[in-house]
């Protein structure tokens, strides 16, 4: 299973990519083979803000429905409009052309809740034999 | 994999959507044996289950394979099953596997005064479904006989692949195909080999889920769904497998008080216009005002759109009726259609 580097994780399966006080959100590629051919992304209005451990949107799949959390408080910059028409990217690509959000980082700090890499693939292996 | 009714079954191999469409342009191949299988043999046995189901034995032919329910005495179902016709003595029954030994025990229990045995034969008896447009074509070099003259909700006993099958034209999907029975422990050889002989049609092992959205797009009902022991089969629009008009059956007098009555709701099929996935228990409203529930639903693979049977008071039940589903607090508009929601395949005389 993939798990980049350069990304932090939510127990929910969010990623969350960082660059200065932004970021980037999706879902993993363990949460998109959980969930199957998704349908729909709901997404937030932009400028709308988003709290840690919240939903900001929802993901539906053929089989179920699921709420998106937000890895950290702050605000949507920008959704990714295009999986109004391609949801199945989320599937496809779930840490490129599925991108769900970007955001504004309020507080750097509230990071020290997410998981670093390793510790997100352990959850992910103790979920799958659980 | 999920546990499902005391088995480990695949809810999809590839993903749900593609292994429906490959059932609708192709051809699939699902392990069903989890269904449960009930004969019935002995001089009373056409007796003895016309006492217990709704639809009427009476016009069956060897071969021949006949739906119907069984109801309780106040009405509700004990399950919906297929009857399979062997001889007028002998007959096998594919029930849920949810309720085999529900089913089992009802069937025993009803058969005081009647000469017949009951055997529960579903634990030494797999069942394979091929279904699919290319279903006939795939399986006939493995068939001992021409497969071309089975008609629709017929079938015979043959050999596939050189294992004794009972081969049924039958199905859950909308498409011609088939449904083989076979000795548990010859199934497997003769799913490898379906599988290997599969890849010229474009065949696919299918899972429950895609299962699920086939049946739905065809408004075919669900046990624990559509119908249940709280459910009459006349609300659930299975009034005609209930036969009135024959001397007797358990639940005739419920079901006839119910007939005049008129059942009070009654199941719909629902096709969204907006975004949205209807989902088991989801409220249906008009107009904002509780009219009904959700009993299945499902993203349509092959419409693109949501779709879902649901139980909606009788005076919103005509066709066209504009209703809206309860999705996250939002009402979702859709109409009223007539099931199936996509045409039928089933090979036709």
């Amino acid at each position: 299973m993939e798990v980049p580097k350069d990304l932090l994780f939510t127990l929910e399966h969010e990623w969350l990519r960082v660059q200065g006080n932004k970021g980037v959100v999706g879902i993993t590629e363990f949460a998109q083979d959980q969930l199957g051919d998704i349908v729909f992304v709901e997404l937030p209005q932009v400028g709308s803000p988003i709290k840690q451990e919240n939903a900001f949107g929802v993901v539906e799949s053929v089989k179920t429905v699921s709420d998106l959390y937000a890895p950290v408080d702050g605000k949507v910059t920008a959704t990714n409009k295009d999986l109004e028409t391609n949801p199945d990217w989320v599937n496809s690509e779930p840490y490129g052309k599925g991108w769900i959000i970007e955001i504004e980082i309020d507080d750097p700090k509230k990071l020290d809740h997410l998981l670093a890499p390793g510790k997100y693939l352990e959850q992910c292996q103790k979920e799958q034999h659980g | 994999m999920v546990p499902f009714a005391g088995w480990n079954m695949p809810i999809q191999y590839r993903g749900v959507i593609e292994e429906h469409l490959c059932v609708r342009e192709r051809v699939g191949i699902f392990d069903v044996s989890h269904m449960g299988e009930i004969e019935i043999r002995g001089k009373d046995a056409a007796l003895f289950l016309q006492s217990l189901i709704t639809n009427d034995l009476e016009k069956m032919t060897d071969g021949s394979i006949l739906y119907t329910l069984m109801c309780y005495e106040h009405g509700g179902v004990v399950d919906d099953l297929l009857v399979h016709r062997f001889s007028p003595d002998h007959y096998l029954l594919c029930v849920n596997a949810s309720n085999q030994d529900k089913d089992y025990e009802w069937i025993q229990n009803h058969s005081g005064p009647f000469q017949a045995e009951v055997e529960n034969t579903g634990p030494r008896t797999a069942q394979l479904a091929v279904q699919g447009p290319h279903a006939e074509i795939l399986l006939q070099p493995m068939a001992d006989s021409f497969l071309g003259d089975i008609q629709y909700y017929h079938f015979r006993k043959g050999k596939i692949h050189n294992v004794d099958a009972l081969i049924a034209r039958t199905g859950y999907t909308g498409e011609d195909g088939f449904e083989l029975y076979l000795p548990a422990e010859e199934a497997e050889s003769v799913f490898r080999e379906i599988i290997k002989r599969g890849g010229p049609y474009g065949l696919q092992p299918i899972g429950l889920g895609a299962r699920d959205t086939l049946r739905l797009e065809m408004g075919y009902s669900l046990y624990g769904h559509e119908i249940d022991e709280n459910t009459s089969p006349l609300e659930a629009g299975l009034g005609w497998v209930v036969k009135l008009g024959k001397e007797r059956f358990v639940g005739k007098e419920a079901l006839a008080k119910q007939k005049a009555q008129g059942p009070a709701r009654k199941i719909v099929g629902i096709k969204l216009w907006e975004r949205g996935v209807p989902r088991s228990h989801y409220s249906v409203t008009q107009k904002g005002s509780p009219v009904g529930e959700v009993t299945s639903g499902t993203y349509s693979p092959s419409l693109n759109t949501g779709i879902g049977l649901c139980y909606v008071s009788r005076e919103h039940s005509a066709l066209g009726t504009r209703l809206e589903v309860r999705i996250r607090n939002q009402g979702i508009p859709g109409e009223v259609v007539k099931p199936p929601f996509v045409p039928s395949n089933v090979k036709k005389d």
